[in-house]
C-alpha cells in the first residue's frame, strides 16, 4: 500500500464508522476539490452510492461554474441534495473583520440546517494542513449546544475510536480528510480521475487554489492548466494554500473565533 | 497535453510525537528543526520574527507552533499539531504534544499512533513530572524507538561530564519502563547545536544529530503476513446482496479463504471482494478497508473478528490489562464501563485494581484506587465472553479502550492476558455496585474480610468460629459464619466427599464469603480445606482481604476430642477418605494466624482470634477522622 492507499483506507474506515454511529447524517458539499474527493470516498466506502444526503450551504455568492458543477453531477452522482441559504451578512457579528464578516454567514448558514434536519453527524472536508487553527480538530469533534468547538475541552482520539455522544442539541463535525495534505489531494484526483471545476485550472496565467465566495476568495499566479501541471507546481510552492482566503489574515485570531463558532 | 509525469508512488509519512516535561523546549526544538531543514512556507519566518518583535522577545521558534491566540497568551502549548517535515526523500510528520498536566488526553491523541517519539529532557533539570508521565505513556501506548534530546546544554557549557550525568539519570528512569533509547543526542535547540548540523562545540559527540537519528527510524513493520484478523464494522444489505466490512488489521484475505467468525465460531469463506472503481480484487492486505461477502451467507455483528481458524485469538471473560485513565476524578473496583476493542464494545467492570504507579519513582504498589489522570494494572471482568489478541507494540493487537455511558473515552487499556477467573467459569455476567467497599467500610466503621479456618475435623474450628463471632458481634462488628456442616446442610447439600465435591464445596464456600465480604461484613469461614490448593483457590476466588487462619491441634486431641463420632466412624472404616485418618491434610505453610489449641481454654483462643480479626478490619485513622 502506498501512501495514498493508506490515506484511502483510512478515510473509508471514518466514512463507515460515521455511517454507523450518527443518525441521521449528512455531508458537506462545498464542491470544491476536497469534498469531491471525500465524496468519491464516500462512494468508494458504500460501493458506488452515497446512503446519505449532501448539502450545499449557499452563500448565493458562489462562482457561476460552481453551480453549474453541482447541478450536473447532483445528477450524474445520484446525489440526494439538501440546500440551505445563509442570513444576509447585516445579521452578522459586526465586531468581525469584513471578510470574516463575510464568511460568518456561512456558519450562520449551517447552524440553521443542522438544526432543521436535527442532525447527528456532519461529514466536513477540512484538512490539518490548511490552516494552524484545523492543525488542532479531531475526526470526530464534538459541538455543544449552539454548535459551538469548545477547543480547549476537545476529547482524546486514538487507537481509531471516536467519541460519539448523544445529547440533546449536539452533533459531531466528521472530518475523513484531517490528514490528508493539499498535494494528497491532487494525487488522488489524479490517479482516480476526479472531476473538478475548471477555476482550479489557470486562465490566463491565473488560478484558483482555493474556492470560497466570489468577494473574498482570490486567484494565484499560476501556468497549471492540467493536474499533472498543478501537482508539479505544488512540489515546487512554498506558499499556503489558503493565502487566497481573505478571513484568514485580517488579525492573528479572525480565524480562530470563526472556527469556535462553527466555521469549517 | 503535459509531458509531466505522474509522481511515483509514495511511502505514507512516519509520525514523530515530540514529548517531555513542560519549558524542556520541544516547541522550539519543532521550530528550530522545521528552520533549519528549510522547512516553513514562506512568510511563515518572517511572521515569527514580526510575532516575537511584538511581544518584545527574542526570535521565539515556538511562536510557530502556538498558533492558538490562547496559547500565545498564556505561553504553553494547549494542543497537540501535526506538521509536515521532509528529511531528504523521506516524510514526516512531527507530532507536538503540550506538556501541562491538565492536557494529557491531547498528547495521547497526538501520540497513539507514532512510530517513534523524541523525549526532550532539559539537562541541567533532568527529568521531572512530565517526562516521568510521559515516558510512562510511551511504553503504554506501545512506542519502542525512542530518541532522547539532552536540550539546553548551552547552560551546561557543553561539558561532557556533566551531561552524561544527566544521561545517565535519565537513562536508569527509562530502564524501569523498560525502555531502551535508541541514542541519547546532546544539544540547544535554542542555538541550533546537533539539530540539523553537528555542534562543533562537542567534539566529544560521536554519535546522530536529531536529523540524522530521525532519519534512521525504521519504517513501520508490515502486518500482512501475520494471521489474519479483520474486525467486522457493518454489515450493509445493498441490492440483493449481504455486504461485510471492516479494515484487515493484520494477515490478508483471499476469494475462497475460509474464515471463523466471532465468539458463535460459525465457519464461511471469502465468497467475494467487492469494490467500486478498482479492478476487480481477488485479495486483500493489512491496512485495507474492504468490503467482502461471505458464502454461506452468514450474518456477523459488528465487533465480530473475523480469523483463521488455525489462529484463534484468546477468549477470556476476565481481562487484565494497564491502564492510563484520563479522568480528573479517582477510578474504583466496582465501576462499569464500555470496554471498546477495535469495533467491538463490551460491557465490563472493574473487577480488581492490581497494582498503581506511584509517578514520583515509578514502582508499582496495592491501592484501593486509581488516582486522577493515573497509571496502574487492572481486571477487568466482561459481561460476555470475549475475543481479543494480547497488546503487542506497533501492531493494533489489544487497543483496548475505556468509554463512559456518554461514549466519551476515558481511559486507554492495553490487554494483557487472561485474568484468573474467579468461579472457573467463563459465563458470567457480574454488574457492578455503586456503593463502593470504601463507602461500606466508612459506613460500618470496619473493612470486610474473610477469615478462613483450616484445620483437621476436630480441631475446634466451628467452637471458635462462634466464639469469636460472638465477641465481635459484641462490639458492634457486622460479622457471620461459614460453617462447612451448615453449608453441607444447605447450600452444597448435593454434594458428596469425592475430591472433585470437595473442591466445589470449597468453591461455594469461597464465592458466598466473597460476596458477603464486598457486602462489608466479617465472613469467620470454617472448613477443614484440608490441601493448599484447596485455600489457594479460595484465596484467588475472594482476592483481597483473604486471611488463612490454622487451628493448629495434635491429630491425637482431635480423635480424643472426637465431638461428632466421625474418627470412631472413620477407624470402624464406615467413612471413606477422612482426613487424617486415610485422607491427608497438609498444614498451611504460612498461615496469617496460627492458633494452638491443645493448651489453651476454647475461651482464651476464641479471645484471641476475636483479638487478631479486630485488628485486621479496623479503619485506618485518616479513615476514622473522614468517619467522623
Amino acid at each position: 500500500m502506498d501512501d495514498l492507499d493508506q490515506l484511502e483506507a483510512q478515510s473509508i474506515f471514518i466514512l463507515r464508522e460515521a455511517y454507523r454511529k450518527l443518525k441521521p447524517l449528512a455531508m458537506l458539499w462545498s464542491l470544491g476539490k476536497d469534498s469531491n474527493v471525500m465524496l468519491w470516498l464516500a462512494r468508494k466506502a458504500f460501493l458506488g452510492r452515497v446512503p446519505f444526503p449532501v448539502m450545499h450551504v449557499d452563500t448565493g455568492k458562489k462562482f457561476p461554474e460552481m453551480y453549474q458543477f453541482r447541478d450536473e453531477y447532483t445528477k450524474k452522482w445520484n446525489l440526494e441534495l439538501l440546500l440551505g441559504d445563509c442570513p444576509p451578512v447585516e445579521d452578522i457579528d459586526p465586531t468581525l473583520p469584513p471578510a470574516a464578516r463575510s464568511a460568518a454567514r456561512k456558519t450562520a448558514g449551517l447552524a440553521a440546517m443542522i438544526d432543521r434536519y436535527k442532525l447527528a453527524g456532519v461529514i466536513a472536508g477540512i484538512r490539518r494542513d490548511e490552516q494552524a487553527t484545523r492543525a488542532k480538530e479531531r475526526v470526530f469533534s464534538p459541538r455543544g449546544a449552539g454548535h459551538k468547538w469548545d477547543v480547549r475541552n476537545q476529547p482524546p482520539e486514538f487507537w481509531d475510536q471516536y467519541a460519539t455522544p448523544h445529547e440533546p442539541g449536539m452533533h459531531v463535525r466528521v472530518h475523513p480528510l484531517l490528514s490528508w495534505r493539499e498535494i494528497d489531494i491532487w494525487r488522488y484526483v489524479e490517479r482516480e480521475g476526479i472531476p473538478l471545476v475548471d477555476l482550479y485550472f489557470a486562465k490566463d496565467g491565473k488560478r484558483y487554489r482555493s474556492l470560497g465566495d466570489q468577494d473574498i476568495t482570490s486567484p494565484v499566479e499560476s501556468n497549471a492548466t492540467t493536474v499533472a501541471e498543478v501537482i508539479a507546481e505544488l512540489e515546487t510552492s512554498r506558499t499556503s494554500e489558503r493565502a487566497g482566503r481573505a478571513m484568514d489574515h485580517e488579525s492573528e485570531d479572525a480565524f480562530e473565533r470563526l472556527r469556535v463558532a462553527g466555521y469549517l | 497535453m503535459s509531458t509531466i509525469p505522474t509522481p511515483a508512488p509514495q511511502e505514507a509519512a512516519t509520525p514523530i510525537v515530540i514529548v517531555g516535561h513542560v519549558d524542556h523546549g520541544k516547541s522550539t526544538l519543532i521550530g528550530r528543526l522545521l528552520y533549519d531543514t528549510d522547512s516553513l512556507p514562506d512568510g511563515r519566518v518572517a511572521q515569527i520574527i514580526e510575532s516575537s518583535k511584538k511581544r518584545g522577545l527574542a526570535v521565539e521558534w515556538s511562536f510557530l507552533l502556538d498558533s492558538l491566540q490562547i496559547e500565545r497568551d498564556q505561553g504553553v502549548t494547549v494542543d497537540s499539531t501535526r506538521i509536515p517535515f521532509r528529511l531528504g526523500t523521506r516524510q514526516f510528520v512531527i507530532v507536538d504534544a503540550p506538556g501541562h498536566r491538565q492536557f494529557l488526553r491531547n498528547m495521547i491523541t497526538g501520540a497513539a499512533d507514532a512510530e517513534a517519539a523524541v523525549l526532550v529532557v532539559d539537562a541541567n533539570e533532568g527529568a521531572q513530572e512530565q517526562t516521568r508521565r510521559h515516558a510512562m505513556l510511551l511504553r503504554l501506548i506501545g512506542i519502542r524507538h525512542v530518541i532522547v534530546l539532552m536540550n539546553k546544554v548551552d547552560i551546561l557549557d557543553y561539558d561532557q561530564q556533566k551531561i552524561e550525568a544527566a544521561e545517565r539519570d535519565v537513562t536508569a528512569l527509562l530502564h524501569q519502563l523498560e525502555i531502551e533509547p535508541t541514542v541519547f543526542v546532546p544539544a540547544s535547540a535554542r542555538e541550533g547545536d546537533n539539530m540539523a548540523s553537528r555542534s562543533d562545540k562537542m567534539p566529544w559527540y560521536k554519535g546522530p544529530t536529531l536529523t540524522e537519528a530521525l532519519a534512521a527510524v525504521p519504517a513501520p513493520s508490515s502486518r500482512a503476513d501475520l494471521p489474519l484478523r479483520l474486525p467486522v464494522q457493518d454489515v450493509y444489505r445493498f441490492d440483493t446482496k449481504r455486504i461485510v466490512v471492516g479494515r484487515i488489521e493484520r494477515g490478508r484475505i483471499r476469494v475462497g479463504d475460509e474464515i471463523v467468525i466471532g465468539t458463535q465460531g460459525a465457519r464461511a469463506r471469502i465468497a467475494t471482494i467487492e469494490s467500486w472503481h478498482t479492478a476487480p480484487q481477488v485479495a486483500a492486505v493489512a491496512g485495507q478497508s474492504v468490503a467482502v461477502t461471505l458464502e454461506p451467507d452468514v450474518i456477523p455483528d459488528r465487533g465480530d473478528f473475523l480469523y483463521p481458524a488455525s489462529a484463534a485469538p484468546l477468549r477470556a471473560a476476565r481481562i487484565r490489562t494497564r491502564l492510563f485513565w484520563l479522568r480528573q476524578e479517582p477510578l474504583r473496583v466496582g465501576e462499569s464501563f464500555r470496554l471498546r476493542l477495535a469495533t467491538a464494545e463490551h460491557q465490563i467492570t472493574v473487577a480488581a485494581i492490581d497494582s498503581v504507579v506511584r509517578l514520583e519513582d515509578l514502582t508499582e504498589h496495592p491501592a484501593e484506587e486509581v488516582p486522577p489522570e493515573g497509571f496502574a494494572e487492572i481486571t477487568l471482568a466482561v459481561s460476555e465472553t470475549m475475543l481479543f489478541d494480547p497488546f503487542v507494540p506497533g501492531t493494533s493487537d489489544g487497543r483496548g479502550v475505556l468509554v463512559d455511558r456518554n461514549q466519551q473515552i476515558v481511559g486507554g487499556a492495553p490487554l494483557i492476558g487472561v485474568a484468573e477467573s474467579v468461579a472457573g467459569r467463563n459465563a458470567i455476567h457480574p454488574t457492578g455496585s455503586a456503593v463502593s467497599l470504601w463507602d461500606r467500610a466508612r459506613a460500618k466503621g470496619h473493612r470486610g474480610g474473610v477469615f478462613w479456618m483450616t484445620g483437621l475435623p476436630g480441631a475446634g474450628k466451628s467452637t471458635l468460629a462462634r466464639g469469636a463471632e460472638t465477641r465481635l458481634f459484641s462490639r458492634g462488628i457486622d460479622v457471620s459464619v461459614l460453617d462447612g456442616d451448615t453449608l453441607r446442610a444447605g447450600l452444597c447439600s448435593d454434594l458428596g466427599f469425592s475430591e472433585a465435591d470437595r473442591r466445589e464445596n470449597v468453591r461455594r464456600a469461597a464465592a458466598v464469603a466473597r460476596i458477603l465480604a464486598e457486602s462489608g461484613q466479617v465472613v469467620i469461614v470454617a472448613l477443614i480445606s484440608p490441601t493448599i490448593a484447596d485455600r489457594e483457590l479460595a484465596r484467588q476466588i475472594v482476592g483481597e482481604g483473604f486471611h488463612e487462619i490454622f487451628i493448629d491441634t495434635p491429630q491425637a486431641t482431635c480423635e480424643q476430642r472426637d465431638p461428632k463420632g466421625l474418627y470412631a466412624a472413620a477407624r470402624a472404616g464406615k467413612i471413606e477418605g477422612f482426613t487424617g485418618i486415610d485422607a491427608p491434610y497438609e498444614a498451611p505453610v504460612r498461615p496469617d494466624l496460627r492458633l494452638e489449641t491443645a493448651n489453651a481454654s476454647s475461651d482464651e483462643t476464641a479471645a484471641r482470634l476475636a483479638a487478631f480479626i479486630g485488628d485486621e478490619i479496623r479503619l485506618d485513622e485518616a479513615a476514622q477522622r473522614q468517619k467522623s
